[in-house]
């Protein structure tokens, strides 16, 4: 059997000033599979998302990718075979839309003819139009089109996993839901091993196969969307899912 | 992406040329057979030099280079001992009391061979035949002032002094030789005692602002003012004889050199000094063509010479500017090279120091702060600090210049990088930048208007403080503005001052210019 494609075994994160962040974390992420990080802020889900690119270090335990420990790897090698989406993109003000997409190609070696076909083959992907779109600069952009610029520069260099931190934060409703049909698209069309941090618990039942509820540091509950509905662990989770439940009403998964 | 490095490409070629230029204006190649005449910042030093040069010219053939008006005695001896300058007008006392700390005290010919033998034993600087006449310091008050209290001596006014207000010149108030013995000698105490502009002092007594001031012996403007001189009675002020002081290896390069300046040797009395400082002081004439009646009155030089100078005074601003665009052109290219020069050695210096403290935040507060004080420095006060290691001329006001350019670009680029975008800065950093990347390919450019605004703020303030590095002879805008002060001569400073400022919008305009361009394109769009 193949290990998992991310894997944390009894990670701690304790910051300087003693704020504990991840207090013993165990996860596994089969590959292929979209997991989502449910929590409010200060849970501990970004920190556990930005260990497996070693954009943060754990205290204690040890993280995996591929059946790798992070810790062994270089961490520039790392990232670059991992894609991040951030909450509003975080596109380089100064660069074009495929500026920012070649970026990952780029730092990777490609040729220019190969990356420029590249970028642009994303651009289309994420439902942008490379000749038009492609030319111009972050500002010159809607916020659901910087955050399209965002996915394809992820995708770009075509990484096994991709991280997103909550990626669907800053836009309006509509927006999000369309952004959200075509991640489900994507998901499908791809078979990407994909980790969602969001807060939004409704989010998680629509895009991801399995859900991690994460409280003061540690995972209360993780189970596929529709146990999480049928067998709700803790307090907590059965407040939030009445929560959702009581604002936007609906199927799970 | 393609304009930014265009823009960096811009920026590059600008500050190659800026220090061309400024190499290239700030140390005109040495020439093999110059000499360099300093002067002390009053009309009778600078008489004297203009003097020497014109002998030295027409009786030794030799090119000469003028730097008048140096700030003082210890601008001048400075700037002789480093060799900045070879030659210049002082006077004995001077050299006793001022330069060797020594007491005010013997005859004429014993303070002569005193500085004479200490001078060559510790300096190698020779004092050659003396000019002729003396001047020494002495204290007038106005002719009213002195019947009604029946003041003729220095004795007399230490009697009446602590109901006088006393204005002396901001060099006599510092020297032994000056205030501070005069005081100890006879007990002086005046109600008030006011440093001011040499200049300025005449018009004040004139005017009865001042009771009491410091004047020299060939100073031709007593008798303008109805001024009396006060008796020395207790023999206080040591003898000034003026005398031609030089460098031995520049007299031993140029064996003419002593002979044509021994021409001069006795050829000047007081009077003859009085009347020729007049033209000077009141007629507002210039030096150039003082100096020349002098020496064709002595029969030194010949007549022969075209009298080309005229010596009309231009009647408006705009032509008395006119009248002066040669010089005007000349000094505009030593200002502007003076202040490129500075301001691309302090940007090569400060942009590489702003991004190693962005690395290391916790030196950089207190870094930073202490390179603000530089700012806090007079800037009179550090070309002085400089004088003793630097000597005078271009080098130490580039010095001077460079410290004052450090803190706006340093802090600049400090805080444009550790600034920029931080989302971007993050996103760089999880898709796989190496820190070199990150800071080469998104915070320098991010950083890049903050950084050139600091580059900017330098600019200004390197082109307006070059103005005081006439001070220390290093030539510039500056030059006519700090002989106007010395002779009190509007016009002049206003040649000096008004294409200053105007350099100063010039440069800001151009340095807004490469901002412009340094900006990444997607910033130029406002959010």
């Amino acid at each position: 059997m193949p290990p998992p494609a991310l894997e944390a075994v009894g990670v701690q994160k304790i910051y300087g000033d003693g704020t504990v962040a991840l207090a013993g974390v165990d996860l596994a992420v089969a590959a292929g599979e979209t997991l989502a990080l449910v929590g409010e802020s200060g849970s501990g889900k970004s920190t556990l998302l930005k260990l497996f690119n070693r954009m943060a270090e754990p205290s204690a335990g040890e993280v995996r990718v591929a059946g790798e420990p992070v810790a062994a790897a270089d961490p520039i090698a790392l990232r670059r075979r991992i894609g991040y989406v951030q909450q509003d993109g975080g596109l380089l003000p100064h660069w074009t839309a495929l500026a920012n997409v070649e970026l990952v190609p780029k730092l990777l070696g490609w040729e220019p003819a190969r990356r420029r076909e590249r970028a642009a083959e994303m651009l289309s992907l994420v439902g942008l139009d490379p000749a038009t779109q492609g030319g111009r600069y972050p500002v010159e952009l809607s916020g659901g089109q910087r955050q399209r610029v965002a996915f394809a520069r992820a995708l770009a260099a075509d990484p096994g996993v991709v991280l997103l931190d909550e990626p669907f934060g800053a836009l309006d409703a509509l927006t999000r839901l369309e952004l959200q049909r075509q991640f489900l698209e994507l998901k499908k069309r791809l078979g990407k091993t994909l980790v969602l941090v969001t807060h939004d618990l409704g989010e998680a039942f629509r895009l991801a196969d399995r859900i991690a509820v994460l409280r003061d540091g540690c995972i209360l509950q993780l189970a596929t969307p529709a146990e999480l509905a049928a067998h709700p662990e803790e307090g907590y989770v059965r407040a939030l899912l009445e929560l959702r439940e009581g604002i936007a009403p609906g199927g799970a998964a | 992406m393609i304009s930014l490095s265009k823009g960096r490409g811009g920026l590059l070629l600008a500050l190659s040329l800026a220090l061309g230029l400024g190499i290239a204006t700030a140390f005109p190649a040495a020439a093999a057979d110059r000499v360099v005449v300093g002067s002390k910042n009053f009309e009778e030093s600078r008489l004297l030099a203009e003097m020497f040069a014109q002998l030295l010219e027409s009786r030794a053939g030799l090119t000469v280079e003028r730097r008048l008006g140096l700030a003082g005695t210890q601008v001048c001896f400075e700037g002789l001992k480093s060799g900045a300058i070879d030659l210049y007008p002082e006077y004995t006392g001077t050299g006793l009391v001022t330069l060797l700390g020594e007491p005010p005290k013997g005859s004429p010919s014993e303070i002569l061979n005193r500085v004479r033998a200490t001078f060559l034993a510790r300096w190698d600087l020779w004092w050659l035949a003396p000019l002729g006449f003396e001047n020494s310091f002495e204290v007038a008050v106005p002719r009213e002032l002195a019947e009604r209290e029946h003041l003729s001596t220095l004795s007399d006014l230490a009697r009446v002094a602590p109901r006088l207000h006393a204005g002396f010149g901001y060099e006599f108030v510092g020297r032994q030789d000056g205030l501070l013995g005069l005081q100890s000698t006879y007990g002086l105490k005046f109600r008030q005692v006011q440093p001011m502009q040499q200049a300025i002092q005449y018009q004040a007594a004139g005017a009865r602002r001042i009771d009491a001031l410091d004047v020299y012996t060939t100073d031709g403007r007593l008798v303008l003012y109805n001024l009396k001189v006060l008796r020395d009675d207790k023999g206080f002020f040591p003898p000034y004889q003026a005398v031609p002081l030089a460098r031995g290896a520049t007299l031993r390069r140029f064996p003419k050199m002593a002979a044509a300046l021994s021409l001069l040797g006795g050829a000047l009395d007081e009077d003859r000094m009085r009347a020729l400082n007049l033209r000077l002081q009141e007629g507002h004439e210039s030096e150039v063509v003082v100096a020349r009646d002098a020496l064709r009155e002595l029969g030194l030089v010949g007549t022969s010479r075209a009298a080309a100078a005229p010596v009309a005074r231009a009647k408006s601003l705009p032509a008395y500017l006119w009248q002066e665009r040669q010089p005007l052109l000349r000094r505009t290219a030593e200002h502007l090279g003076l202040s490129a020069l500075a301001l691309v050695l302090g940007v090569l210096v400060a942009v590489p120091f702003g991004l190693w403290l962005e690395r290391h935040r916790r030196v950089a507060e207190p870094a930073i702060r202490a390179l603000g004080l530089t700012q806090t420095i007079p800037s009179l006060a550090l070309l002085a600090f400089m004088l003793p290691v630097l000597g005078v001329g271009a080098l130490p006001a580039i010095v001077a210049l460079f410290v004052y350019s450090l803190f706006p670009v340093v802090r600049n680029t400090f805080t444009g990088v550790r600034d920029a975008d931080p989302r971007a800065v993050e996103a760089a950093v999880a898709l796989g930048m190496t820190p070199g990347q990150v800071l080469r390919q998104v915070r320098l450019p991010l950083a890049a208007p903050v950084l050139m605004a600091g580059v900017r703020t330098a600019g200004v303030i390197t082109v307006g403080t070059a103005t005081l590095a006439a001070f220390i002879g290093a030539g510039g805008l500056g030059e006519p503005i700090v002989t106007g002060l010395q002779l009190a001569d509007t016009r002049m400073i206003l040649s000096g001052a008004i294409p200053a400022a105007v350099l100063a919008l010039l440069v800001d305009g151009a340095l807004a210019l490469i901002e412009k361009a340094v900006r990444p394109a997607g910033l130029e769009v406002s959010r």
